[in-house]
């Protein structure tokens, strides 16, 4: 069987004789005028290896051609003051923060919502190993995940299939890798029925020194792969071009979805921080999507020179493999290093120390071609940046959809929803809510995941933030969260994307954490539909101009299009979801502030305001299965001012517990900070409802944002008070944390209703295992 | 003379939790010393630590590779000899498919991975990673593994319990379907000691759930001292 793969070699010696034969483009993926711009590119036509490299860079994946156009607002709105602590901006493998003391850190968030569909536990699994991957090549320690899920409605039976598929998944392989865990989302909606949305965030750390590139520079220098061997998985549609290359009988359908190896992947890590350490790597790129394809032509695109590669160097794992389907292939655990050949012996003997597989590839050469031989022959002779970074640029039309002004008049009015009234109906509605999918305990998810491993983690899920300490000596660390709301960004896709980094950013603050900047995960339905494509340049907008006006850069993400099935318009996509990170930065994380209520006797106050905003809510969504009306409103000057205050307070003590407030409004923040620790508390809303003008079930439910939750305790309280009147932040005393010695601790609501932790709490714990088991 | 006490710590491919575990030894006050697992040499140490992890991936059986690693010939002779020898999680599992420890760990009997804050009972306080808690004292320390279920035959269950070789047993409910609620055992000399939690998380007092973890390992310093007394 292996004859005949040499005899139909595609050399481009072969394609420039033979400009007429026929070619699967279009299988492949490419558009007309795509096949016919490599043709003009090349001088004839490519070969089948190149036909595959062109395929699939230039794919929607890689080459983010729909999105383009509008992420270049981020650049554009990138103002001085935003790059002061940004080492390494968007388009490297991961952006890179200064966070001082000598330190950086690295973090992205990255999405892999198909393959999770198909396989749950390899699809998840190997989108942590990937985004781990991202963040080794810049040089740095990983030090943690998070992960931001999104399945179909809970009671559904295949949601019942990809949950524990993807949990077990997202916690198998760094469980195994030995990174915690520090928290995310998990949000039901059956918009994501066939869709979910699978993203993780990795964040990793290195001194300013260690930061490396992906470039391969300097004449005469090595490209060494190295790690796992290449195997057929991930192959996906290059098939049809093996089944071509080959006879009949040759290898046919490939697996399309990834299969990880985190052992192998931590013994990479240890393996690469080694060889950086001992200075022995010039320029460094992880292989992932589009795997070797990716990796030469990034690398050689981004070098001074050329590049020239023997791919039958390539070690693998089923000898039966074509050119072509190892250039496509994303085995996963592989890394791709430029190294000068002075080093390149100390370099063997640190992989072999780990028992890293490593093979000289290659070489970077003094043309501006890369070169792919396979046995001597030239299967790939193009220049490289036309493969990397020239794909195709779309402005796809865009428009705002007819129905988007019905649905925003739909408001969840009194009239319209009926609302709870009374102390008994206000009792059994938050019993319901806190139950209720998207608000009742993680716990079922994030037990299964290790968050201590590494010693590092000072917070972690369920409170705001996940905070790790970066160094031990001084305490320096990072904050990071995680949050996005599809519904908010359906009814409003400018101000949707803007709450998501408002509550990430409020949630990094209320840890004491000041933030620093962005990475996104930008989640929509198929460019095609003018409707997603409107909302997808809205929220592009929208998250442009807050991250100016709260001065965090976006340093890095990713875009991930048709999460869609079916032709129904926008009513076949997922809602539009951008998932927003914010990493904030604690100068010793001993003075980090958590979420739960530890004593009683300390006094509860509400910072913000409360308006009657239920448009979007949760309350509106689990009562009432009821979408409509308009998001919250949206003020960024007072989103930096509560920011500013709670970070203040966390440096001088002032608070014990800080809470932010989001879905589910004040109610859940209640429910959650009591619940943490079993410490209860009484809580009086007259002040509340008169002051805002509001009643007891908004001062609830509503989800204004800009809110948060602090417990001071009474020595504190009045440079506390002075504090927020000096600022001009709204500030108001509704309650005292409540435990007395011998007596069941109860969430009182003055006036209106009572209940027991324990009731509550069992509510809260049942509903995850309920369907899960 | 406890100030100069080396404790051990092997590091196998797929160890995970050694840095943890160097860091508890070195805030116990002892010096922590990097051992490697193809090197068949303990480095003159006077104690030893297999931390936590998935060693060699564990794909096989949790702890069926690493048992034949080169620095494993060196732990069994040292531990023979009457060196203290800590396993942990999956150092446990290494400890029992070495034979330095009786019985096996098997899958949670729920299936799937577990971590969270444990409350434990030493119900032997003499061992040499024990002997600074009082007999009963109980601690609250993290869990995390897959595979932790203790298992061994009836036999020897009776015989751990009769000769007071069950040094850890879970409490406020099983969380793996350990059989009578065991965490972790030792040998008959009561120098190797095994356990499923992890006492290397809790010796911080932010970055776990408390500081009880500390006493294994304050609890070596003066065995050793004893050790080199005698």
């Amino acid at each position: 069987m292996s004859a005949p793969a040499t005899s139909a070699l595609d050399t481009v010696e072969r394609a420039a004789q033979t400009p007429e034969h026929p070619q699967p483009w279009s299988e492949l993926g490419l558009k007309a005028d795509e096949y016919a711009r490599v043709r003009e590119i090349l001088g004839r036509r490519p070969t089948g290896a190149e036909l595959a490299m062109y395929s699939v860079m230039w794919s929607e994946h890689c080459s983010y051609k729909s999105s383009k156009v509008h992420l270049r607002t981020f650049g554009e709105h990138l103002t001085e003051d935003m790059k002061a602590s940004l080492m390494v901006g968007i388009g490297e493998n991961a952006g890179v923060v200064d966070i001082g003391q000598g330190w950086a850190v690295t973090f992205k968030v990255e999405s892999h919502n198909h393959p999770s569909f198909i396989e749950p536990y390899q699809g998840a699994a190997t989108g942590v190993g990937g985004i781990i991957r991202d963040i080794m090549a810049m040089g740095a320690r990983p030090v943690a995940v998070m992960d931001s899920l999104r399945f179909g409605a809970v009671d559904h039976p295949d949601t019942a299939r990809v949950v524990p598929g993807v949990v077990s998944g997202v916690g198998g392989y760094g469980n195994c890798i030995g990174l915690p865990n520090i928290g995310g989302e998990v949000v039901f909606d059956p918009s994501y029925q066939g869709n979910p949305l699978v993203n993780a965030l990795c964040v990793g750390a290195l001194r300013h020194e260690d930061l490396h590139l992906a470039n391969a520079r300097g004449v005469g220098n090595l490209v060494v792969l190295f790690g796992a061997r290449t195997g057929g998985d991930g192959i996906g549609g290059v098939s049809v071009l093996a089944s071509e290359t080959f006879d009949a009988g040759g290898p046919s359908k490939r697996p399309a979805v990834q299969v990880g190896d985190p052992f192998q992947e931590k013994v990479l890590i240890e393996c690469c921080l080694e060889l950086f350490h001992a200075g022995l790597v010039e320029g460094i790129q992880d292989l992932g999507g589009a795997g070797l394809s990716c990796a030469t032509s990034e690398l050689a695109s981004a070098g001074d020179g050329g590049m020239l590669i023997h791919l039958d160097r390539v070690p693998l794992r089923d000898p039966s493999l074509a050119p072509e389907e190892i250039l496509m292939s994303e085995s996963q655990e592989r890394m791709m290093a430029v190294v000068t050949p002075a080093n390149v012996e100390a370099f063997l003997a640190v992989t072999a120390r780990w028992d890293v597989e490593a093979a000289v590839l290659g070489e970077v050469t003094d043309g501006d071609h890369l070169v792919v031989q396979w046995h001597g022959e030239t299967v790939v002779d193009v220049p490289p940046r036309t493969v990397a970074h020239d794909g195709p640029v779309y402005e796809r039309p865009y428009a705002r959809p007819a129905s988007q002004d019905a649905l925003q008049a739909d408001a969840p009015t009194a009239a319209r929803l009926a609302r709870p009234a009374g102390g008994e109906e206000l009792r059994a509605t938050l019993l319901r809510m806190v139950a209720s999918p998207n608000l009742c305990s993680r716990s079922w998810v994030t037990d299964q995941y290790d968050r201590y491993v590494l010693g590092r983690t000072a917070l972690a899920m369920p409170d705001d933030a996940g905070v790790v300490r970066i160094d031990e000596e001084s305490g320096l660390g990072v904050a990071l969260s995680l949050d996005g709301n599809g519904r908010y960004a359906r009814l409003d896709p400018r101000t949707g994307a803007q709450l998501a980094l408002a509550e990430a950013y409020r949630n990094v603050a209320a840890t004491g954490a000041k933030p620093l900047a962005v990475t996104d995960c930008l989640n929509f339905g198929s460019p095609e539909d003018p409707g997603v494509m409107w909302q997808f340049a809205e929220a592009v907008q929208g998250l442009a101009l807050a991250c100016e006006e709260l001065g965090v850069p976006v340093t890095g993400g990713n875009v991930s299009l048709y999460n869609q099935t079916g032709d129904r318009g926008l009513d076949s996509a997922v809602l539009p979801t951008p998932v927003i990170g914010v990493l904030g930065v604690l100068d010793d994380v001993a003075r980090r502030t958590p979420s739960g209520w530890r004593e009683a006797g300390r006094n509860v106050y509400l910072l913000g305001t409360t308006r009657d905003e239920l448009g979007g809510s949760e309350w509106a969504w689990a009562e009432h299965g009821h979408l409509g009306g308009l998001p919250p409103a949206l003020d960024l000057a007072h989103e930096r001012l509560l920011a500013d205050v709670l970070v203040q307070c966390s440096r001088d003590g002032l608070v014990e517990a800080a809470h932010d407030l989001s879905d589910g409004g004040l109610a859940q923040a209640l429910a959650e900070s009591s619940l943490r620790f079993g410490v209860g508390a009484r809580v009086w809303l007259d002040e509340l409802c008169e002051r805002d003008g509001i009643d007891p079930f908004v001062a609830l439910f509503a989800e204004s944002a800009g809110r948060a939750l602090v417990a001071v305790p009474r020595e504190e309280e009045v440079r506390f008070t002075d504090m927020c009147t000096a600022r001009g932040l709204a500030h108001l005393r509704i309650g005292v944390t409540d435990a007395v010695a011998g007596e069941e601790p109860v969430l009182d609501v003055q006036g209106l209703f009572s209940v027991p932790l324990a009731e509550l709490g069992a509510a809260h714990a049942a509903t995850l295992p309920r369907h899960f088991g | 003379m406890s100030e100069g006490t080396r404790v051990g710590v092997v590091t196998f491919p797929g160890s995970l939790d050694d840095g943890d575990a160097r860091r508890a030894v070195k805030l116990a006050g002892a010096e922590p010393v990097v051992l490697w697992h193809a090197d068949a040499d303990l480095r003159g140490v006077d104690a030893v630590v297999l931390p936590g992890g998935f060693s060699y991936g564990d794909y096989l059986r949790c702890g069926a590779i690493a048992r034949f690693a080169p620095v494993m010939g060196e732990v069994v002779r040292a531990a023979g000899a009457g060196m203290p020898v800590l396993g942990i999680c999956n150092g446990f599992q290494v400890l029992c498919e070495s034979h330095l420890l009786p019985g096996a760990l098997v899958r949670n009997d729920h299936q799937r991975f577990l971590c969270k804050d444990q409350r434990l009972r030493v119900e032997s306080s003499a061992t040499a990673w024990t002997s600074a808690f009082a007999p009963g004292q109980e601690i609250t320390i993290p869990l995390k593994n897959g595979e932790g279920g203790f298992v061994a035959d009836e036999a020897t269950l009776d015989r751990l319990e009769g000769e007071g070789r069950v040094v850890f047993r879970y409490l406020e409910g099983n969380p793996n379907g350990s059989l009578r609620d065991i965490a972790g055992i030792s040998n008959e000399r009561g120098n190797v000691v095994g356990l499923m939690p992890h006492p290397e998380h809790a010796v911080e007092e932010l970055f776990g759930p408390g500081l009880d973890g500390l006493g294994l390992f304050a609890s070596v310093l003066s065995a050793g001292l004893r050790a080199v007394s005698a």
